[in-house]
């Protein structure tokens, strides 16, 4: 199974849009879009304190999340 | 910018003076799953969707006051001539007191329309998930008015109505499955 865990698009701009455009916006398309209902004995991580940091038993369920303050306005 | 178009967009017909009826129809008028709260929802989610899907938003929420319409319709035909007795009989003595015979934003129960109905999330996913679980909300409630009611005309329009939660929420779930696409994957048919 692969996929990504953000999308981006490119929205509309206008030249007279009052704010400096932001050109480029994401949005999360987490995993558990796309597993369905979950197989049986699909890989765990190696670890319990792993898996506990992590907030699941699954990696392939683990969608890190990054924050955007501070990204740079292209 | 919207033209409009002077006549409803499926026949709504009344069987005889029922506002017993028109008290419970008032529940997709105003209520949390109402027609209101859709076409309200619906145009408000549409600034901040990915343009893909803009124009889905667009021409639900406008279908959903064209649904409207036909609700209030229907409202205003089963209470239009009811004495104050009878409005009083079918429990819609308050409303009376309050309204005299005009509509008004509230539920079954009678609270009144609130912006807490609706969301905004600006998260694509959430905001489309949560149109889905409206659709699918505003079809049981269809479902329980057309068991409670004995006016054949009127549960006609009303599978009419049901029958479009369907529609929306599959295209909804389509523009999911749009939001989920990788961008530059190749479409293999």
């Amino acid at each position: 199974m692969s996929f990504t865990l953000t999308k981006c698009y490119s929205p509309f701009v206008s030249k007279f849009d009052p704010c400096k455009p932001i050109l480029t916006k994401c949005y999360s398309t987490p995993p558990n879009l796309y597993i369905g209902f979950q197989p049986n004995n699909i890989e765990q991580f190696p670890t319990a304190r792993e898996a506990l940091y992590a907030g699941t038993l699954w990696p392939c369920l683990y969608d890190p999340y990054y924050s955007k303050r501070g990204e740079s306005i292209e | 910018m919207w033209y409009y178009e002077k006549k409803l967009q499926y026949p709504v017909k009344v069987s005889r003076c029922n506002p017993m009826l028109a008290k419970y129809l008032i529940e997709q008028y105003g209520g949390a799953d109402g027609e209101l709260s859709a076409a309200l929802r619906y145009l408000n989610q549409r600034y901040t969707i990915p343009d893909k899907v803009v124009g889905l938003l667009n021409d639900i929420g406008t279908e959903e006051f064209a649904h409207l319409e036909m609700i209030a319709t229907m409202i205003y035909k089963l209470t239009k001539d009811a004495t104050p007795e009878q409005l009083e009989a079918a429990g819609l003595g308050a409303h009376f007191v309050n309204h005299d015979h005009a509509l008004y934003y509230h539920n079954a129960a009678g609270a009144p329309w609130t912006a807490t109905y609706i969301q905004a999330k600006g998260d694509p996913i959430a905001d489309l998930y949560e149109d889905i679980a409206a659709e699918e909300k505003a079809r049981a409630t269809y479902q329980w008015i057309i068991d409670i009611s004995d006016d054949p005309f009127i549960n006609d329009s009303l599978k009419f109505l049901r029958e479009r939660e369907i529609v929306h929420s599959q295209r909804f779930h389509e523009a999911v499955e749009i939001l989920k696409e990788e961008r530059d994957r190749k479409k293999v048919f």
